[in-house]
């Protein structure tokens, strides 16, 4: 990979720091007045999702990191990895381990695309769409008739995730949930 | 693809700024400061071993010469006080290579005052006025710090006597650098580092401070003098405002001999560096040789100083069109 010296440190820029790829958040120089420049970057580490800041001299360079992000549609686990198949039409696949895969086990539904953050070519992490459709395996009855009252009751949906769903809200019924913040957005 | 083309600061701050600089130009009436336009482009350029010069070719009457964007008008208006002009102002554009981001811009306006005969704590008195008299509303009170009392109190260090290898692990661990970083940097540059990262945000808070007696290596165009512990410091003061550093203020070196000198050295550290050498400005020495009055002068980042008066929080927000939309 190319090296980037810290004047092309743009947000986004993949880096290779500490052994780790990580994506540059921030890059801002720091120049006292008669002396030595500095850039102050933050960057998150894409194998741990951790930001951090890091200070370099300004022309210091960081090897590039080959990073790719895919959409790719998931297709099942055999229990050790997670399976995922690109939707480019090449029904190329990709196993991923439970560590990449983090946070977003709970909102896995099959033919669903994630995007696949690959790292030399192996998964390092995946994102779940915004918003996701899944139905609801299990949450205490529906109070008829209340629509508009407030309070809510945890319900789990079929992937897994756990969310606090109005108290109409009954077993069987598919809900549209937003990914990022794990709230309920609406009946499907 | 839409093409960005409007400006970044918005037309009232434009207006704010322009009622700013009349205050500038109001402040030196006043006093009796004549306003002068020296040019952008020179033979010489500034030999700074941390500023990068822009240049360009032009053809003349003798053919191609590369001429140097100046980094700051110092030479040209230097000449001018050699020449008799007495205390002169000006509203400098400047070009520094490089320099973007929050509080920098390639193409800047420099503030750039010299006042013959006067000295430098005189001059530090003039510029917390100047800034007052363009924001009265940031009116505060001057602190004085010594550059080593700084060291000492936040960081616990000596700048001239704590050893090179504890200052490389101080700025190793407070910039969040990898340990082996600075294990071949000089003293200068691990306290560049700490003097910019730790101490300088800690500055100008509900007060106006003014740092003195840098270390003599950091003199640039200000002459030397012993502190009071006996240690050679810089004639040299920065002002700084909310974290911000504002001005650069010396003891005006007028030592041809000693000039040429600091100039020779900047190249032979530039060559050591691998950086381009820049031709010395024989026509400054000239007129150091033909003998420039003593006295004190400053330089301001204008942008800065309206930024800050304006409360913006980019230096981009205060210029009509910053370099990266120019």
């Amino acid at each position: 990979m190319a090296n980037y010296s810290t004047n092309e440190f743009k947000g986004g820029l993949k880096v290779m720091l500490d052994g780790d790829p990580c994506s540059i958040v921030e890059n801002e120089l720091v120049k006292p007045g008669k002396g030595q420049a500095f850039n102050r970057v933050k960057l998150r580490n894409l194998m741990t999702g951790r930001v951090g800041e890091r200070t370099f001299k300004s022309g210091d360079s960081l090897e590039g990191a080959d990073v790719m992000d895919l959409e790719m549609e998931y297709l099942y686990t055999d229990g050790d990895m997670w399976h995922f198949m690109k939707t480019d039409g090449s029904f190329e696949q990709y196993a991923v381990e439970k560590k990449a895969l983090g946070d977003t086990e709970k909102w896995l539904k099959e033919q669903v695309p994630y995007t696949i953050t690959l790292w030399n070519d192996k998964a390092i992490s995946v994102t779940p769409p915004n918003f996701i459709e899944l139905e609801v395996v299990e949450t205490d009855p529906g109070l008829k008739g209340d629509t508009a009252q407030g309070g809510s009751k945890p319900a789990t949906l079929s992937s897994g995730a756990v969310v606090r769903v109005p108290l109409f809200i009954n077993q069987g019924e598919v809900l549209k949930v937003d990914t990022r913040s794990g709230e309920y957005v609406s009946r499907a | 693809m839409t093409i960005e083309w409007r400006p970044t600061a918005e037309i009232e701050t434009l207006k704010a700024r322009a009622m700013l600089t009349a205050r500038v130009r109001a402040f030196f009436a006043e006093r009796d400061v004549l306003e002068v336009e020296t040019p952008v482009l020179g033979q010489g350029g500034s030999t700074d071993v941390h500023l990068v010069s822009l240049s360009t070719r032009a053809r003349t009457d003798t053919g191609q010469h590369t001429l140097w964007l100046q980094t700051s008008p110092e030479f040209h208006m230097k000449r001018l006080l050699a020449a008799g002009s007495g205390s002169i102002f000006q509203l400098a554009r400047s070009f520094r290579d490089g320099e973007v981001g929050g509080r920098h811009n390639i193409e800047f306006t420099m503030l750039e005052w010299y006042r013959p005969g006067m000295s430098l704590e005189a001059l530090i008195d003039e510029t917390a006025a100047l800034v007052m008299a363009v924001a009265p509303h940031l009116a505060r009170p001057v602190t004085r710090y010594r550059y080593r009392a700084l060291f000492h109190e936040q960081l616990a260090v000596d700048p001239f006597t704590t050893s090179l290898d504890t200052l490389r692990r101080l700025a190793a661990e407070r910039g969040q650098m990898s340990s082996q970083s600075l294990t071949d940097e000089s003293r200068e540059t691990c306290l560049d580092l700490l003097m910019g990262l730790v101490i300088e945000p800690t500055l100008g808070r509900d007060e106006l401070s003014v740092v003195v007696d840098y270390p003599a290596s950091q003199a640039a165009l200000a002459r030397r003098h012993q502190d009071d512990d006996g240690q050679w410091v810089a004639s040299r003061f920065e002002l700084y405002l909310d974290g911000v550093e504002l001005a650069n203020g010396y003891d005006e070196l007028t030592d041809a001999d000693e000039q040429r000198l600091r100039f020779e050295q900047d190249n032979q550290a530039r060559r050591r560096l691998g950086f381009q050498e820049v031709d010395v400005d024989e026509r400054l020495l000239a007129a150091l040789e033909h003998g420039m009055p003593e006295g004190a002068g400053v330089a301001l980042g204008l942008d800065r100083l309206i930024q800050l008066a304006l409360g913006k929080a980019r230096l981009e927000d205060v210029l009509a069109f910053a370099t990266p939309r120019c």
